[in-house]
């Protein structure tokens, strides 16, 4: 008989998102089907062809960061310092004691310090180099949110920065599970933070005629598999999960939401933005985190969706669900909490594994808001406008990226009374 | 002109390090006293070099290690 494996379980929580700035303010927003999207204010959009966002606001940085340390950090540094504190707290872990050689940092990020990048390069372009801040570089590296973290919590164990553009936080999530299984570390902060609301990134989407141009109804703009969508929105903040080993966990009486069973990682090798017609690399990646899970189709109630609202994506990826599920795809739970936070890109990942954990946790279906006409070819149930209450076993959460990443979580129910 | 130098050069220092005025002694030294680290060092430059409408060399820089240190530099090249 082969050795079992080491079990993981997420043990704390912490979000930052265009709901709330907090897990259980966003989360009852969730529940409550509310939308975080409404007009740009971070900069002037008025020559844009998008106007709007998923935007953090009135976000209280210094509670969580110095005046000094916030000058050397671009946003998405700072959300994620933000979450990781909460998600410690959360876990019992914030006790001011370093957390050690076997607790890792791994987070991902779409584009890291973009705004930092985009304000220096006005200012060298309009003052000449010798202008630019020192803090230019540490500022906008993308694995300064681990960096940042690890300093501030002192972790000593494994550290990385995943750079898989909106799988980002999943590739992250993958790698930390896997961290803790094959022994490398006890605990795992991970997950995924983005601060990409800037010039740069809406020209550069609306270019790509990616991002809604629903200016005149925000709340309305993301609309997942509903026929009337026209692109994602694009959102920010940050989404943090705790990873454990099972024993280690249970040790301490740590508060335990679900157990991460599996996880898989796919490339399409097909296009730099669009999936391929059927999305056989994220067929191909569900079904491999189910068989790294080792549960069956009928196992999953519920599947947090990439879902972006974009035109091919929310059509591709029900259908890869019908492909991998059969008839179960019937009888399973789709939603796409992206209909309420916009689309964190690089952190979208972390946020759906904080909300996944949630519904697991407390047995509800978080609803997808806006869909008011159901496209024909996405004819999954994928709980419109209202959240249900639903017992939920297993669950996925999906996350699919630019340049053809696929990667797929597998989360299971955590019952105190499971025999071990 | 030191009473007013050394007021806009402390008002910089409290911004740039987050100090507080009670800390901004003379004999202050930026990294032992005031918690700066070379990055920090990098900003105040730029920051007294936009202020006082000068450009502080390395070398000279290399000399600087107290609040005083800045004042004497900025009496010297003001003259």
């Amino acid at each position: 008989m082969t050795e079992q494996r080491r079990r993981v379980v997420i043990s704390g929580l912490g979000v930052v998102s265009p709901l709330a700035h907090t897990l259980s303010d966003t989360w009852d927003a969730v529940v409550s089907g509310r939308s975080g999207i409404a007009p740009i204010t971070k900069f002037d959009a008025s020559g844009f062809k998008t106007k709007i966002a998923g935007e953090v606001t009135g976000f209280d940085a210094l509670a969580f960061v110095s005046a000094k340390e916030l000058r050397r950090m671009d946003a998405f540094i700072v959300y994620a310092l933000a979450a990781t504190e909460m998600a410690l707290h959360d876990a019992g872990l914030l006790t001011g004691t370093p957390l050690g050689d076997r607790t890792g940092v791994i987070i991902g990020t779409g584009i890291g310090g973009i705004a930092t990048i985009e304000k220096e390069m006005a200012t060298l372009l309009e003052m000449g180099p010798r202008k630019i801040s020192a803090f230019t570089i540490p500022a906008a590296l993308a694995n300064l949110a681990p960096g940042q973290i690890a300093i501030r919590f002192g972790a000593k164990g494994p550290i990385n920065c995943t750079v898989t553009a909106c799988s980002s936080s999943n590739n992250a999530i993958h790698d930390a599970f896997r961290s803790i299984v094959y022994g490398d570390a006890d605990i795992m902060i991970t997950g995924g933070t983005e601060a990409a609301v800037c010039p740069l990134t809406v020209a550069g989407f609306n270019a790509m005629r990616a991002i809604s141009t629903r200016n005149d109804a925000p709340e309305k703009a993301s609309r997942p598999f509903d026929t009337d969508r026209d692109g994602f929105i694009i959102g920010e903040g940050c989404g943090i999960i705790i990873l454990e080993e099972l024993n280690a966990a249970r040790e301490r009486g740590a508060p335990i939401y679900a157990e991460i069973a599996g996880s898989a990682v796919t490339s399409d090798a097909y296009h730099v933005a669009a999936p391929p017609p059927g999305h056989e690399g994220a067929v191909r990646c569900m079904t491999l985190a189910l068989k790294d899970a080792g549960m069956m189709p009928a196992d999953i109630d519920y599947i947090n969706a990439h879902g972006t609202s974009t035109v091919l994506n929310d059509v591709y990826e029900s259908q890869a669900i019908e492909t991998v599920f059969g008839e179960h795809a019937k009888r399973l739970a789709v939603s796409s909490t992206k209909s309420m936070t916009g689309h964190l890109l690089g952190a979208a990942g972390g946020v759906e594994a904080a909300i996944t954990a949630l519904a697991l946790h407390h047995g509800t279906l978080p609803p997808t808001i806006n869909l008011d006409n159901p496209d024909p070819e996405c004819t999954l149930d994928y709980v419109p406008h209202r959240a249900r209450t639903h017992s939920i076993h297993g669950a996925l959460s999906n996350a699919f990226g630019f340049g053809g990443v696929n990667a797929v979580i597998a989360f299971k129910k955590w019952a105190e009374s499971e025999t071990l | 002109m030191t009473e007013d130098v050394r007021r806009r050069v402390i008002s910089i220092i409290m911004e740039q390090l987050n100090v507080k005025e009670e800390a901004c002694v003379p004999e202050a030294a930026f990294i032992d006293d005031l918690g700066a680290d070379s990055l920090d060092i990098v900003e105040l430059v730029m920051a007294m070099e936009d202020e006082f409408d000068m450009e502080i060399s390395d070398d000279d820089l290399a000399k600087i290690r107290t609040i005083q240190d800045v004042i004497d530099y900025i009496d010297k090249v003001h003259g």
